[in-house]
């Protein structure tokens, strides 16, 4: 055939886009502004696609059962950990963290796992949905 | 007439480092008569980010992550060479599964590498309907990626002495399903690059890389290849489980019958590449055997083992453009790299760019570059600084300082 994608051109004009449009149909004019009113329940948003099975996201971290080895600290590619020496504790820093999950292989005690969130974006390195402690 | 004789024939344009056309920094000079390039000239070292030198400070299982960043799309590829060129210096012996599974995740990233590219060589010749075809299909492999290693792009899958993720009974029907996706598109891709007029009248006789040229310039991957140099890494060293897998150079004469070494034959090139992915790939899924997936799953004691080696390494792999070469040298005293030395692929394939664009005309400049599949940031090394200034050395001085540093030690 000469022109071997119209056939496709044509059928795709008819079919349901492959895109998810997240977060809205359209997009907003104010993402903050449509933000704020989805918190407030003024809009509705459209959900991101789930996440598969072992998906790298936000870590988890079970303080209670971490020993303060530190060994998640030396081996961390990012430097995201910090040691909080009094209460021998561990400090993650999110947007440092670059989700290899090298610290959830190397932790003696499996106390840190990856979660599946992953709308992590923040004007502030600092807030606290980007620490884990 | 006089007018003519004091009229120039040839103009010289520059064309980046930063230009609207050019997705990365790299330096063109071209001589230009008319639509017709006679000359050209290109110049590197406009983005070196010092990947090398930052690998001092870290030890071997962060260098995998930084290794990793060196270049978005073979993710794979560089902590892969890194990690076999460590096996390679301290004599690490690998679990066969995990051989096995390495070959699975090299080969996905080449039918995603190879796919992104037919995109990028379509929208480079305006044929963007091609573009989104393509792109639909690698975000299908991206997907099939996300659920074999947890991410998209820097998979982070690579350690040293095996594999971080293994492939379990339950994953197989996904990834059998996703094959069997990548098999019917690629039929129609395969149509509508083989057989569209439009891809036809633009790649066919459009820079051409003669074999000569590909042998005496050091071209590698699928750039010397569409150009019938047998040279493929995978087959010439049999690392990981390449040996017992049924694999053979491809050569575009195996659909075609004859080599031309221009941009068609390097599209069809890739495209055949595919397919052997996917063939590799069910191979290993049906001759993997059972077994542990790393030598020595507590690192804390692998470290220890690589702090005694004194001792360097080199590890090679067949990236998706060409095979991509680490070198590793420890000193004994630490367990971080004393040398780490890393030779992307696209090195060796920015010479060739020049016997291919003589006598092309301007038109043909970008999907004649892409055609190597650049990638310039991955190649960059060095970048030579006084005073703030960048300067080039040429052979003659640079054969001048060789010879003045004999002579000092001589004294
Ligand atoms: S996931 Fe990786 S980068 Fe993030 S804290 Fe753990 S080791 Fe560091
Ligand atoms: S490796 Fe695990 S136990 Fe040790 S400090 Fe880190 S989180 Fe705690």
């Amino acid at each position: 055939m000469r022109f071997s994608m119209l056939p496709s051109v044509f059928v795709q004009m008819f079919k349901k886009p492959w895109t998810n449009k997240f977060p809205a149909k359209y997009a907003p004019s104010n993402t903050t502004q449509f933000l704020a009113d989805v918190g407030e329940g003024k809009a509705e948003i459209v959900p991101p696609i789930q996440t598969p099975k072992g998906f790298r996201g936000k870590i988890k971290y079970d303080k209670e059962k971490c020993t303060g080895c530190q060994l998640c600290i030396k081996y961390c590619p990012c430097e995201a950990i910090e040691f909080k020496p009094k209460e021998k504790k561990i400090k993650i820093f999110l947007a440092r963290c670059c989700f290899c999950s090298q610290c959830n292989d190397v932790c003696p005690t499996n106390c840190l796992t990856m979660g599946d969130e992953f709308l992590l974006a923040d004007a502030d390195p600092y807030s606290k949905d980007l620490i884990v402690e | 007439m006089k007018q003519t004789a004091t009229t120039k024939t040839s103009y010289h344009i520059p064309v980046g480092p930063i230009h609207p056309a050019l997705k990365e920094p790299v330096y063109f000079e071209f001589e230009i008569d008319g639509e017709r390039i006679i000359d050209v000239n290109v110049k590197l070292g406009h983005i070196h980010r010092g990947v090398e030198w930052a690998s001092r400070k870290r030890n071997p299982i962060q260098v995998l992550y930084l290794a990793e960043r060196i270049c978005g799309i073979c993710s794979y590829c560089h902590p892969a060479a890194f990690s076999l060129a460590v096996e390679a210096a301290a004599d690490i012996q690998v679990p066969e599964r995990a051989e096995y599974l390495r070959v699975i995740q090299g080969e996905l990233e080449r039918i995603c590498s190879h796919i992104l590219w037919a995109g990028v060589a379509a929208h480079e010749i305006g044929f963007d309907t091609v573009l989104y075809f393509t792109w639909q299909i690698r975000e299908k492999a991206l997907d099939l990626t996300e659920y074999l290693t947890g991410n998209r792009i820097t998979k982070g899958i690579m350690t040293i002495g095996g594999i971080r993720r293994d492939i379990t009974k339950d994953m197989l029907p996904r990834i059998k399903r996703d094959l069997q996706f990548f098999k019917d598109n690629f039929e129609k891709l395969r149509h509508i690059f083989l057989d569209d007029k439009t891809i036809k009248m633009r790649s066919q006789g459009a820079g051409i890389l003669t074999k000569k040229d590909a042998l005496k310039l050091c071209a590698v991957g699928p750039t010397t290849r569409a150009s019938g140099v047998k040279k493929d890494v995978r087959v010439d060293t049999s690392y990981f489980a390449y040996g017992d897998l049924d694999i053979d150079y491809i050569t575009p004469d195996v659909l075609t019958g004859n080599i031309n070494g221009d941009v068609y034959d390097r599209i069809i090139q890739r495209l055949l590449e595919v397919k052997q992915s996917i063939d590799l790939v069910e191979q290993c899924i049906d001759e993997m055997p059972a077994g542990e997936i790393v030598s020595e799953p507590k690192i804390p004691k692998l470290m220890n083992q690589l702090k005694k080696v004194n001792g360097e390494g080199v590890g090679r792999h067949e990236a998706p453009r060409g095979e991509v070469i680490h070198y590793v040298k420890f000193n004994g005293q630490t367990e971080n790299p004393y040398t780490w030395k890393v030779r992307a692929p696209t090195y060796n394939n920015i010479l060739p760019w020049i016997p291919m664009l003589k006598g092309e005309q301007i038109a043909d400049i970008p999907i004649v570059a892409a055609s190597t599949d650049p990638c310039m940031s991955c190649t960059n090394r060095v970048a030579i600084v006084n005073n703030n200034s960048k300067y080039e050395l040429t052979k003659e001085q640079l054969h001048k300082m060789s010879v003045e540093k004999t002579r000092r030690f001589m004294k």
